[in-house]
């Protein structure tokens, strides 16, 4: 008799489960009824047409998992892993299905019914627990990030080829980077920016994040020169941290609860009227801080708090008047401003708003561009496959200019943009509304 | 939780090998917890799980899969995106899915003589898309129509509805190619429309992929209208809307779509939506007038005139292009919707004269009350055809066994009408044991010797569309029992 044979018992009766579903799961897979309309909205079953990779497949594995009708097996984690988490079938659904919420809390509950295995924890617990966690390691990373650019080493390291040597990943990593000219945000910020004009309409604080704070800067600055052209004061909080959404996302949501817990305190007492952020990532997660702390209130407090900064400008006129700028323009929609957040006009109006702008509509602009927070390095081939369509659609448009309001998405259609020969500027909407003000 | 991990079900090993051979290891999938997703389609009551899931990217890649089967004798289906709404797509006997999904490619857009030449996964949608900016369409636009692939339209001969004025699949199906159940290679018509001989392509449509598996298919495509307009009228009850319907189509007028939504609906929708959808109606009714622009705002005119004798407490236009889509949104994903006031439903799919309208929703509704359920109606009234949704709780077997028995009276009222028993969504395995309420055994048995011709060995998508002959298909292929002792007694012809 095996061991597990003998574990089980002369009975026969299968051991217990040791890690119930979540009971507040299970509740919302109910309501999944199985139309399918999300099949179309999904960037992973447009690849390869998996109803497994679909999100109505996924509920289904999930829903599969929650009856004991299937085990957490290898195949189950692969299709859920291969979920983007973009969001778009959220839009799609007509039944209101959470699935972003759904996925998240299935992943915290395979991370302890079927763990990962040790070298794979080990380094999960090191980026999400430290690096992100402590920011000045963080800050430590980017620096020699920066030395590296900024010394020439890199460009011997690649002139001697030794940047072939890397395995694909880190590679892509590499390749990825943000030139890192420009300094930190925070750190050389001063508490208060004024607004431009006379009396301030409002006053906000903005929240810059960590990976944003550190390595594109100049995002926030542009940022904040254009609230200010707006007659808004910011705020600099600099005892913020991450906000936590990659380890949500990945189902590491005591790490991610920590850090809630850390900036809500951060925040706290400002007496400002809204948190701004330029990041979609961060901001969905921002408002979702509510839920993944229930019954704390000064949680849902700070949830409502949060701002896109899209969502601050979008009815207001700024100060002085805008420049002209004589460009092609699309616009490609991170999915965690449309699909979470349902925020889809206001970048588009900000936009149109600056003279000169010849605005093209990007084709399948609703879809994901295969960056998904860390995404493109952990699932590296649907990321590629997903990119290859945006660079496409951003292809067919001839635009010079592509906007997209995520850090994420920034960097990965401008390397998409980059490795495909196009000559397109890859921007932040706040960095064009900065350069017309 | 009383469910029992499912056992994988097993294909033997040498047909496993030579799926692998035909298509790659990669394209075969035959893990438990993979194939369990499978199980079902749109209709989630009817389950089983297939033997396999084989990918295919090409013709020859299903003649070969298509040969292995049949040298096997291992029954298949094919499937595309697994949202239609009859279990036509459940793989039942273990049989193996083939899925067509990545057979997505528009081949041919030949926008002169407006016809497409597509592979069977193309979205509906898509097409449509593709050909949007030469002002032109594919009519069929069933609600499913981003998701749901050509090739399942092409079995189940969909609808939608614009396929009121435009006709449905068939209609618009000019040629198939399509890989008979012993692997060879027909064309059935072609590009060009008329051709001589048997019209095997309006054969075809609609046979639930118990013919073969159509691998190319030639439709036509429609010029778009020059004006369109939509009309949005309140009633205060779902029997005013159903006297409009018919009084507007006594007035002749044909409009491209003709769609009642009543409370229930409704309420869904507007939760979802926030339209502005008077909650407290009994029912709206949501017109389509297309054409030329000149004497369209006429016609609409004699709609709203037909409208008003009907008690129709509202009806105006739709200001602009964004509210008329945000209109069709709420028409088209109302099913989904329907989620919000229940965690499942069985939607049904009934075709009656539109004179019994008020007589058979009345039924339904009646129905429902006798077995304490809910039951909703959105459907296609300019062509009488319903689809009764009945809500239920899926994780209550002794509810599931109401919505079954309300079901079962639903369609016994869509018989009695005079009605039939699909208008668009097919027969598949859950109207199989009504077949014979409406069809004697000789006309059952005429579409056998049909079926048999394409298929004499019963494996493509076997335990579909026509029931079987005596107890199941196949000496050696056990009917589910409960299918078999749910049989009613056959219709004296």
């Amino acid at each position: 008799m095996s061991e597990q044979a003998v574990l089980q018992g002369e009975t026969g009766a299968a051991a217990p489960p040791r890690f119930e579903f979540p009971a507040e799961t299970s509740e919302l897979l109910r309501s999944c009824v199985h139309c399918g309309l999300c099949l179309g909205a999904c960037p992973t079953y447009r690849e390869n047409g998996d109803e497994n990779d679909s999100p109505r497949g996924r509920l289904y594995l999930m829903k599969g998992l929650a009856y004991g009708k299937i085990e957490p097996a290898p195949a189950v984690q692969r299709h859920l892993d291969l979920c983007l988490d973009c969001r778009a079938c959220e839009t799609a659904c007509p039944s209101g299905v959470h699935y972003g919420r759904i996925l998240e809390t299935t992943r915290e509950y395979l991370n302890e019914a079927a763990p990962p295995p040790w070298h794979v924890k080990l380094l999960r617990k090191f980026v999400f627990e430290q690096l992100f966690a402590r920011p000045v390691l963080l800050s430590t990373l980017t620096t020699l990030m920066r030395f590296q650019q900024t010394s020439g080493l890199r460009r011997f390291l690649h002139s001697v080829g030794v940047m072939k040597l890397l395995p694909p990943r880190l590679r892509l990593m590499e390749a990825m980077q943000p030139p890192l000219e420009e300094a930190p945000f925070r750190s050389n910020a001063p508490a208060v920016f004024p607004a431009d004009g006379d009396a301030p309409r409002m006053k906000v604080a903005l929240f810059s994040g960590c990976v944003m704070d550190l390595m594109l800067g100049e995002i926030h600055r542009a940022t904040v020169k254009v609230l200010q052209a707006y007659g808004i004061e910011v705020h600099t909080v600099h005892a913020q941290h991450c906000c936590g959404a990659l380890m949500f996302h990945a189902g590491e949501a005591n790490t991610g609860r920590m850090l809630a817990k850390r900036n809500i305190e951060a925040f706290g007492g400002l007496g400002v009227d809204w948190i701004v952020n330029n990041s979609a990532g961060c901001g969905a997660v921002l408002k979702e801080y509510g839920e993944w702390l229930p019954g704390d209130e000064r949680a849902h407090a700070f949830a409502k708090k949060n701002k896109d900064v899209s969502e601050i400008l979008a009815g207001l006129e700024p100060v002085r008047p805008y420049k002209r700028i004589s460009a092609t323009v699309c616009y490609d929609a991170p999915c965690h401003l449309l699909h979470a957040q349902k925020i889809s006009a206001q970048p588009v109006e900000l936009i149109k708003r600056i003279p000169g702008v010849a605005w093209i509509e990007l084709p399948d602009a609703n879809f994901c561009c295969g960056a998904a927070g860390v995404y493109n390095l952990t699932q590296p081939a649907m990321s590629r496959a997903v990119l290859r369509r945006k660079v496409e659609a951003i292809r067919s448009t001839g635009a010079e200019i592509v906007l997209t309001g995520n850090p994420g998405c920034l960097l990965q259609i401008r390397q998409g943009c980059k490795e495909a020969g196009l000559s397109c500027e890859v921007l932040h909407p706040m960095e064009l509304l900065a350069r017309a003000l | 939780m009383d469910h029992e991990p499912q056992q994988p079900p097993m294909i033997p090993a040498v047909l496993r090998a030579e799926l692998m051979a035909a298509v790659g290891p990669g394209n075969v999938k035959v893990a438990a917890e993979e194939l369990h997703v499978y199980e079902c389609d749109g209709l989630t009551i009817d389950t089983a799980v297939p033997g396999a899931v084989v990918f295919v990217h090409s013709t020859e890649q299903v003649v070969k899969v298509v040969k292995a089967c049949a040298a096997a004798q291992q029954p298949f289906v094919a499937r595309g995106a697994g949202t239609g709404l009859s279990g036509g797509a459940v793989a039942l006997n273990n049989a193996v899915v083939i899925e067509l999904a990545r057979m997505n490619r528009i081949l041919e857009l030949d926008l002169e003589n407006r016809v497409a030449l597509v592979e069977p996964g193309v979205v509906n949608l898509r097409l449509s898309e593709a050909c949007r900016s030469e002002g032109l369409h594919y009519a069929p636009d069933p609600s499913s129509q981003g998701s749901c692939t050509i090739g399942g339209n092409v079995a189940e001969n969909s609808g939608g509805p614009h396929t009121l004025k435009l006709g449905v699949t068939v209609n618009h199906v000019l040629g198939l190619e399509v890989v008979l159940p012993d692997g060879r290679v027909v064309n059935l018509g072609g590009p060009l429309p008329g051709l001589p001989g048997y019209d095997l392509t309006g054969l075809f449509v609609g046979s639930e992929g118990t013919f073969g598996i159509a691998t190319k298919v030639w439709v036509k495509l429609t010029p778009n209208p020059e004006a369109v307009k939509t009309l949005l009228a309140v009633f205060p009850s779902i029997d005013a809307a159903s006297r409009a319907v018919s009084a507007i189509i006594a007035r002749g007028i044909v409009p491209a779509a003709l769609e009642l939504i009543d409370q229930q609906v409704i309420r869904a929708v507007e939760e979802w939506l926030h339209l502005g959808f008077p909650t407290e109606a009994g029912a709206v009714l949501l017109i389509e007038l297309d054409g030329l622009r000149d004497g369209l705002d006429l016609l609409a005119g004699r709609v709203m005139d037909a409208c008003r004798s009907s008690d129709c407490l509202d009806v105006r236009a739709a200001k602009d292009d964004a509210e008329r889509l945000l209109l069709w949104k709420a028409r088209k994903q109302a099913f989904g919707a329907v989620g919000r006031l229940s965690p499942s439903y069985y939607v049904q799919d009934g075709v009656i004269p539109r004179s019994k309208l008020p007589e058979v929703l009345a039924k339904i509704q009646a129905a429902g009350r006798k077995h304490g359920l809910t039951t909703a109606n959105v459907f296609h009234a300019g062509d009488g055809n319903l689809h009764p949704l009945i809500l239920f709780d899926e994780r209550k077997p002794e509810e599931v066994e109401r919505a079954l028995k309300c079901n079962d009276e639903v369609l016994a009222a869509v018989v009695e009408a005079g009605g039939m028993l699909s208008g668009e969504h097919g027969i598949g395995m859950e109207k199989l044991k009504f077949m014979p309420q409406v069809f004697s055994e000789d006309d059952l048995e005429g579409m056998r010797r049909v079926r048999e011709a394409f298929d004499p060995n019963y494996l493509a998508n076997p335990g579909k569309a026509i029931p079987a002959r005596r107890c199941w298909e196949v000496k050696g292929h056990k009917p589910p029992e409960a299918e078999a002792a749910a049989l009613p007694p056959m219709r004296k012809a």
